[in-house]
């Protein structure tokens, strides 16, 4: 199967392996008699038993759960150098409960965000802020439920890779990264409004 | 008005090309129900009771004669010859195929119009005051500043996909006019002691089930801050809005939940990263996109003819109720009622439409307004073409002399056609308008608004109605509630229950006896509402359901 990457604006192949907590027994919730989806914000995400038994494979360029990041950092020095590790993390979790224990976010070579549902327009924000808030340069990655036609706002918000969900043809999904010409304001990946880069007049 | 350059029309143009690419993919199952229904949503596309349901945006309320024109032929052409004005100064055609869609969309492009964000979690139609730039209680023209929204919010990236709908109003005039407190971010312009443009930031106010005013995050924001405060908003909204529960996914719920203090520290956190970035505005937009609104060539040497027609007393009876006062000397803004009771609050033909564009043309500039009470507005016509407007219009049924009577009824479309209706509001409306239909006691009744929501979605604003009506369901019948004491403007408030809810048969008698309650308790000169605050509901409700006698 040909893959389901697109990065800087071609079907590239995947060479990170996004690694998985194991499932941990959740209550399912309901809100108006409907099963929510979405956590809220700063909701926790793992439990300490699940960051300790995510099993880490010991070779190979690995995207880990920030959380599972966070507790194994000492130990993965020589790895992290070696440009081998990444963290993906999830909608609901706030940057800030993360960024400030990382020495150097410029030290991961990627960090992806997964969105459960691709309704979930946090992940727009969260791009914008580790963009410009936190002036992270490298590659910043969708994953989860990711589309065609969220694409152009994804890489307006700061992403410049798209894992397309799996049933969906990457190469159609490429065709939404161009839906616009010219779009009116300023955002991550032309932060000035069209006024200020052409004569309107 | 604003006229697009080629980044506007191609802008439009890629849209339509969009949607139809994603209507075509969904058709062909590409696209599962699910995936389509937002980027319809954000097209203005409803599924409805009958057949879809098509918004398209009229930002600011504000039309051209060829606009206008064009929505006229376009109801003809693909819907059944007529449209609804919606409180969100919009327009909606109800019976559109849904394979006709794109074509719709690519007609309405080529006069400079479109369905953008008129649905959906994202920011909506900027909505403004629809006397802008002609009422002399005016300090800043809102409709620039409204313009500058629009094209910021147009597809903004972050905002794309909020917890829930997001709905900014400007307003530049002492009275408000545009209900900028009932709304999740509310502009309130005005000049400070410095004789600079500012603004005050209401945030938090909103209709629906919950309904809240705004509370007031910012006293005094230059108008250079206005777009990146407006994001910190927003991306303090979309981090923190709830997505777990659809009912409390409006920012009202949030700055609720944290209190304005707090929220407001959230607020200025993220704005101290975003302050005097490049969305910030400067003189040089401003006034390009200001000399769109510039005057019009209005006339200096006219006649005063009104005096010869000061017998005629439909035309007196109509030039006191639907024409407004204007900032130029022999000038007045005129209102066309959509709302006689031979049609839909809201409703006009092709016929009508042409008719008001052609209106528009002869005498008032070639513009149009609508207004959240959903009439039309002709808001530049010379004093001395004021009769001959009346009797053209009058010919059309334009010209049912009630606006802000009881008969002047704001209503959704209820449960005639919206598929999130507990109850039918048009019927409810025509029943009140029938037992009110003589225009003396009308006009003896005085300045009232009654408005009507056929479900707590409120999208006939009933909360802010001095009379307001929603329609609920009680065991698959629907059933009635009345509100009293709700009003909007600047000292909006949200009305309160009388008691139990009534039959559809029992609304208009209620509704008289409301009326003669506070006729009968008024004094001299006091309009219903300040009569209503005064003398409190008990006298209603005693009229209503008898004393201490409770009805079902």
């Amino acid at each position: 199967m040909s893959s389901q990457l697109i990065k800087d604006n071609s079907i590239v192949d995947d060479d990170w392996r996004q690694i998985m907590p194991p499932e941990a027994e959740i209550e399912v919730k309901k809100q108006a008699g409907k099963v929510v989806i979405f956590k809220l914000t700063g909701e926790d995400s793992l439990t300490s038993e699940q960051i300790e038994k995510t099993t880490m494979p010991k070779e190979g360029k690995l995207l880990l759960p920030v959380k599972v990041f966070l507790h194994h950092q000492d130990n993965l020095k020589g790895r992290i150098s070696n440009q081998e590790i990444g963290i993906w993390i999830e909608t609901h979790e706030e940057i800030e409960s993360f960024i400030n224990q990382i020495e150097d976010i410029n030290n991961l070579p990627c960090i992806a965000v997964s969105t459960k549902k691709f309704a979930d327009g946090r992940i727009f924000s969260i791009g914008n802020l580790l963009r410009m808030k936190y002036k992270y340069k490298n590659e910043l990655r969708a994953i989860g439920d990711v589309l065609r036609d969220q694409l152009f706002f994804l890489k307006r918000s700061g992403f410049n890779s798209f894992l397309i969900r799996k049933d969906k043809d990457a190469k159609d999904a490429l065709l939404g990264l161009n839906d616009f010409t010219t779009p009116y304001q300023g955002a991550v990946d032309q932060t000035k409004p069209a006024w200020k880069i052409i004569n309107r007049n | 008005m604003y006229k697009y350059d080629s980044l506007d029309q191609t802008l439009v143009n890629e849209r339509v090309t969009q949607y139809e690419g994603q209507l075509a993919r969904f058709l062909n199952k590409e696209l599962s129900e699910e995936e389509f229904r937002p980027l319809r949503l954000q097209n203005g596309l409803y599924i409805q009771r009958h057949a879809p349901m098509l918004r398209v945006a009229i930002p600011y309320g504000l039309l051209s004669s060829a606009q206008l024109t064009k929505l006229a032929d376009i109801a003809d052409k693909y819907d059944r010859g007529y449209g609804h004005f919606s409180t969100r100064q919009n327009i909606q055609f109800n019976w559109p195929k849904l394979e006709d869609t794109p074509k719709i969309l690519r007609e309405l492009a080529t006069v400079e119009m479109h369905a953008i964000q008129t649905s959906g979690n994202c920011i909506r139609n900027i909505t403004t005051d629809q006397f802008a730039g002609v009422t002399p209680d005016e300090i800043i023209d809102p409709r620039y500043l409204a313009e500058i929204i629009r094209q910021w919010s147009t597809f903004h990236p972050e905002f794309a996909l909020l917890p829930r709908k997001f709905k900014i109003a400007v307003t530049g005039s002492s009275k408000d006019r545009a209900i900028v407190q009932a709304h999740d971010i509310g502009l309130e312009v005005f000049t400070d002691k410095n004789n600079e443009m500012a603004i005050k930031v209401w945030v938090g106010g909103g209709l629906g089930r919950t309904p809240i005013l705004g509370s007031v995050i910012r006293e005094n924001l230059s108008w250079k801050h206005m777009l990146t405060y407006c994001e910190a908003i927003l991306r303090v909204y979309n981090l923190y809005g709830r997505r777990d529960n659809m009912y409390k996914a409006r920012i009202k719920i949030l700055v609720k939940a944290l209190g304005i203090e707090k929220f407001k520290q959230l607020v200025d956190k993220e704005w101290a990263t975003i302050k005097n970035g490049p969305n910030t505005i400067d003189s040089k937009e401003i006034n390009r996109i200001k000399a769109f609104f510039s005057e019009p060539n209005y006339k200096t040497d006219k006649k005063d003819d009104l005096k010869k027609h000061t017998t005629n007393k439909s035309f007196t009876q109509w030039l006191l109720r639907c024409t407004h006062s204007h900032k130029k000397e022999g000038y007045r803004s005129v209102t066309l009622s959509l709302k006689s009771n031979e049609q839909a609050p809201g409703d006009a033909t092709s016929d009508q439409m042409r008719a008001v564009a052609s209106l528009a043309d002869q005498y008032s500039f070639g513009e149009i307004r609508v207004s959240h009470e959903q009439n039309l507005i002709l808001s530049d016509v010379s004093e001395d073409n004021l009769f001959e407007l009346w009797e053209k219009a009058k010919v059309k049924k334009l010209t049912t002399p009630n606006i802000g009577l009881l008969t002047d009824i704001i209503c959704c479309p209820g449960g005639d056609f919206c598929s999130l209706a507990n109850a039918k509001s048009i019927p409810i409306a025509k029943s009140i308008q029938d037992i009110f239909d003589d225009m003396d006691y009308l006009h003896d009744i005085g300045d009232i608004n009654l408005n009507i929501s056929g479900c707590m979605n409120a999208c006939g604003h009933h909360h802010v109605g001095h009379i307001g009506i929603l329609g609920v369901d009680k065991d698959g019948s629907e059933w009635y509630q009345l509100t009293l004491g709700g009003n909007q403007g600047n000292f909006a408030s949200i009305g309160k229950v009388i008691g139990p809810s009534f039959s559809e048969e029992e609304m208009p008698k209620v509704i008289k006896k409301i009326i003669n309650t506070y006729v009968k308790n008024r004094h001299p000169d006091e309009v219903f509402i300040d009569c209503v605050s005064r003398i409190g509901l008990e006298p209603f409700k005693e009229e209503v359901y008898g004393k201490k006698e409770k009805s079902v």
